[in-house]
């Protein structure tokens, strides 16, 4: 037997895809939500780099913006809350031929999905990794999420949240073996592409946190921001993530940052005071537990009834 | 100082051997000292001498317990016989103990009765420490008023003029001794201990072949004590292995590819296991950071289009509910191994209880119909996983397989498969999907329909646990739902629809029919048979599925005047006030056959955290036949 890969290349793909082929059901998401703006993005993406839409694959968990397969024209996994990393590396393990979404919300990631989060930076299994973080749990109407900053009022603390809040990103930068770590806000559709496409283009576990508006919820959040580009910290580098010269105007507070240089990521993402955007980290180097996963693909039906008759020989009693 | 046995004894005569038609032998030693390695040759050393054999593990409670305890008991039951053997058996007939506690805690078990053989190291005796050499001797005292015949042999002594690490030595002399006990062909013996050290290098094989000869030896010279078993050698290749090995190869037999697992006893070994052999078949085990990621992976890669398998215990099968429901709403084919062991909560870990039926069959959320099937031997288990991925992808749906802490240590000759290609999985089918054909096109008689995998030109779909209709769409219309959930079930009537009655052991009418499933086949096999040969009219029933049930249950119950279950699992007995027939808890077997045939089935369970020996069950049906017949009619009040 071929191995899959080859059989598949044997197809040409007869045709361009063109948007409409990326454009599932008609999102549902309230008008000015930040979710459509990732959509698009994703779905532009999905366009500019012809991925087939048959070998693409969304994965998400409950939430919102877990909505977000449901809209692509992809193969799409909406499954539990929390638990869409696992689902996407176990799709990856033996799919290495499939290209992987994964969309993902502050509760669903940073709540209930921690342990899987951690591990999949671990992992590092290539995979695009879109946290949608509008500091909040919308789909269940305005209840305090992990990342809710202190004082914002919601319906489960309507006295304001009192926690600090946690902050994903030095929390991703501290894993171990983590490969890509980047952070853009959904109002900016050329910082949104060009950052989920560097995501996508990584060969590893991307992570990208979308600063994501809430209309209803969270409004006052990130008006700020969108108010005053000084609030928000550019992230430059030749290596980093880079927007045309015009469409960088727009972010007039920038910094100079080697995102090879972890321990100054770190230092960035602890500041509190700007929202930062661009690339925190990558990494080339990184253990891809993929690569491990995958051993053994092509293995023929006699290589393994062979293995399998000797396997069995080893409890021989007579 | 006493004088030890060796020097006490003289040399007996040579008798020829007693024949007896089975027997069972039990080593035990501290945790570390290799009784189990010794009691899984001997096994070995029987089934290639054409004996049936069941092994089980003794094992102990902790992981380092101290020497010299109670707790600390660790070793091997092996019963051999004339014939195939399916059971651990009652009481044993020899004990080899390394130390008097280790002894103890076997009789704190019940595995002794008053004449069982016992062989004990009497190297204690001249231990420096007064203590030790005190206890040693009291014990022995202690030992004989209750009536086990004790012999003191020198093992320590004995091993320290072939090694200078006697501790290491203990189980390769006792295993030589046992060969000669069971008048065992020496050259077999050799062979085995070569094979089994031949990895170890030459001065491994050299150092335990001494050990065994010289036991071998010591045996013929000084005890009087010769058992012969006679064997039919086999006339097959013949494989003995554990329950959780033979899952392990069966995953490996199904073209299943995928294993994702968390570590937890009683399972833990099929993934070990699994870990070093797998990857010969190009297969892979995925260590996941807890159980439900451990499903989820699986999930993943079934979805995707390579069916996986996740295996677990009681507290991960409720981990992993929620996705479980998640694979029966979304119809994604998979395979569930769960090896029970006691329960509630961590319970008892490493110990054989059947308590998880129900968990299994309804802890997921809403209605979430699935297949359960539950190996009732060492070589179902290997057989199931073949038959558990096929039902998965031909059903669309997950499939749980409930083995048990029994069958997981338990050690079974059977004859080696013949492996076929048909077993493996077929290559992901990545040809271009009809457009016109709904992603959940359920036939509307079966339920069956065919899914898209990624890969598949124009078969993008969305895959929800939301309720959802044939293309996979929300379900926002009353009446969607309705009709997704009847598809989902109809698959298991389909399912039950081709499935055989159920075969009875025994009449096919009578007083009383014992129904059971998974481990417990063979001891209620034996006990069944034991009262029949003295014509009591007793006959049983052993179920492969549990979900569906098989075909034909109630016709055949209606033929007996009474029906229980006999389960390891709680019920209550009936004890008036409080626990009267109404207010009583049925064991889990029993309220599911009750629910589904509207019989008045009645249970028999226990949950001593150890197999149920064939003795005590027929003891149980012994006393149900007396008030049958006493009573002459069906009466509830049993007991
Ligand atoms: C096991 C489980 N617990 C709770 C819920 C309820 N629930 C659904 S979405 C959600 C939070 C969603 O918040 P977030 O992940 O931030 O996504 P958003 O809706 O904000 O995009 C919760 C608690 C659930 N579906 N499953
Ligand atoms: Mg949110």
């Amino acid at each position: 037997m071929n191995t899959l890969a080859e059989r598949w290349e044997l197809e040409p793909r007869p045709t361009v895809c063109v948007l409409e082929d990326y454009i599932g059901a008609q999102a549902r998401w309230c008008p000015g939500c930040g979710d459509h703006s990732v959509l698009g993005a994703v779905q532009r993406l999905a366009r500019d780099l012809q991925l087939p839409p048959e070998r693409t694959v969304t994965v998400s968990g409950i939430g919102c913006s877990s909505r977000f397969p449901h809209y692509m024209k992809t193969y799409g996994f909406h499954g539990l809350h929390g638990r869409a990393l696992p689902v996407a590396c176990g799709i990856k393990s033996r799919r290495p031929d499939l290209n992987v979404f994964v969309v993902t919300g502050d509760g669903d990631c940073c709540a209930i999905g921690t342990a899987h989060w951690i591990h999949a930076i671990r992992y590092n299994m290539d995979l695009t990794i879109l946290l949608l973080d509008n500091n909040i749990y919308g789909l269940t109407k305005m209840q305090t999420s992990p990342t809710t900053p202190i004082g914002q009022h919601s319906n489960t603390h309507p006295q304001g949240s009192q926690l600090p809040p946690l902050n994903p990103i030095s929390v991703t930068l501290g894993i171990r073996n983590v490969s890509f770590v980047a952070q853009t806000v959904d109002w900016n559709p050329p910082h949104l592409y060009a950052t989920i496409r560097a995501a996508y283009e990584h060969k590893g576990a991307s992570f990208v946190r979308i600063f994501q508006r809430c209309p209803h919820f969270t409004s006052n959040i990130f008006a700020k921001a969108q108010e005053d580009p000084s609030r928000i910290l550019m992230m430059t580098h030749p290596g980093g993530i880079n927007l045309d010269p015009n469409m960088a105007r727009a972010f007039p507070n920038r910094i100079e940052h080697d995102p090879s240089d972890l321990s100054a990521a770190r230092a960035l993402a602890d500041r509190e005071d700007v929202f930062t955007i661009g690339l925190f980290y990558r990494s080339a180097a990184s253990f891809r537990y993929d690569h491990q996963t995958a051993q053994g693909l092509g293995a023929t039906n006699d290589e393994k009834l062979a293995a399998l008759r000797k396997a069995l020989d080893r409890f021989l009693v007579s | 100082m006493k004088p030890s046995a060796l020097e006490a004894q003289t040399t007996p005569e040579r008798v020829p051997p007693g024949i007896v038609d089975q027997h069972i032998v039990e080593i035990v030693s501290d945790s570390g000292e290799g009784a189990q390695t010794c009691g899984q040759s001997f096994g070995a050393i029987c089934a290639r001498n054409g004996n049936g054999v069941w092994t089980v593990e003794i094992i102990p409670a902790e992981i380092e317990p101290p020497a010299r305890s109670r707790a600390g008991a660790s070793g091997s039951r092996i019963r051999i016989g004339s014939r195939p053997v399916t059971n651990a058996g009652d009481f044993a007939d020899v004990v080899f103990a390394f130390n008097e506690q280790v002894l103890y805690s076997r009789i704190d078990s019940g595995a002794l009765r008053p004449g069982t053989l016992v062989f004990l190291d009497s190297t204690w005796a001249e231990n420096p420490i007064g203590e030790i050499r005190d206890m040693y001797s009291d014990a022995v005292a202690d030992f004989r008023r209750r009536g086990y015949a004790v012999t003191e042999i020198p093992i320590e002594r004995q091993c320290r003029k072939v090694t200078n690490e006697p501790r290491r030595g203990k189980n390769m002399w006792v295993l030589g001794m046992l060969c000669a006990l069971y008048d065992l062909d020496l050259e077999l013996v050799r062979s085995e201990v070569e094979k089994r050290f031949a990895k170890k290098g030459g001065a491994a094989v050299e150092k335990n072949r001494a050990l065994l000869e010289d036991g071998w030896k010591w045996a013929l010279e000084n005890t009087a004590h010769r058992f012969h078993v006679p064997a039919s050698p086999p006339d097959k290749p013949t494989v003995a292995m554990n329950g959780n090995q033979a899952i392990g190869l069966g995953i490996m037999a199904s073209g299943m590819e995928l294993c994702a697992m968390y570590p937890i006893t009683p399972a833990t070994s099929a993934s070990h296991f699994l870990a070093s052999a797998f990857p010969q078949v190009g297969g892979f085990v995925h260590q996941a950071e807890d159980e439900i990621a451990a499903i989820g992976f699986a999930i993943g890669a079934s979805y995707a289009g390579r069916t996986a398998v996740t295996i677990t215990s009681g507290p991960g099968l409720a981990l992993k509910t929620e996705f479980i429901g998640f694979a029966v709403m979304a119809e994604v084919p998979l395979v569930i191994v769960v090896v029970q062991r006691g329960g509630p909560s961590t319970g008892l870990p490493t110990k054989i209880e059947q308590g998880d039926l129900l968990a299994a069959l309804y802890a997921s959320p809403g209605d979430s119909p699935k297949i359960i099937l539950a190996p009732a031997t060492i070589e179902e288990c290997f057989h199931f996983m073949v038959t558990a991925r096929k039902l998965a992808e031909e059903f669309r749906t997950p499939v749980i397989v409930l083995s048990d802490a029994n069958l997981a240590t338990g050690q079974q000759p059977f004859p080696k498969p013949e492996v076929s290609e048909s077993w493996l999985a077929s290559p992901i089918d990545q040809s271009d999907w009809d457009q016109e054909t709904a992603p959940f096109a359920w036939d509307p008689e079966t339920g069956l329909s065919t899914r898209p995998i990624p890969g598949r030109r124009h078969g993008q779909f969305v895959l929800t646990g939301l309720a959802h209709d044939e293309h996979s769409h929300v379900a926002y219309e009353s009446g969607i739902n309705q009709r997704a959930m009847e598809m989902r079930s109809r698959k298991l009537a389909v399912l039950a629809g081709s499935l055989l009655a159920p075969r009875l052991h025994g009449a096919g009418e009578g007083d009383l029919l014992v129904v059971g499933w998974g481990s417990t086949l063979g001891a209620i096999e034996e006990a069944v048979d034991r009262l029949r040969a003295r014509a009591a009219k007793v006959s049983s029933l052993h179920l492969r599925f549990l979900s569906p049930l098989e075909p034909g249950l109630k016709r055949i119950f209606s033929r007996f005047r009474q029906v229980m279950t006999v389960e390891i699992n709680y019920s209550d007995p009936i004890r008036p006030p409080y626990l009267t027939p109404e207010t009583r808890r049925y064991s889990q077997l029993a309220q599911l056959l009750r629910a589904h045939t509207l019989v008045d089935i009645d249970c028999w369970s226990r949950v001593p955290g150890s197999p149920l020996p064939p003795g005590l069950i027929e003891q149980e049906l012994s006393r149900r036949l007396d008030d049958i017949q006493r009573e002459g009619t069906h009466n509830e009040h049993t007991r």
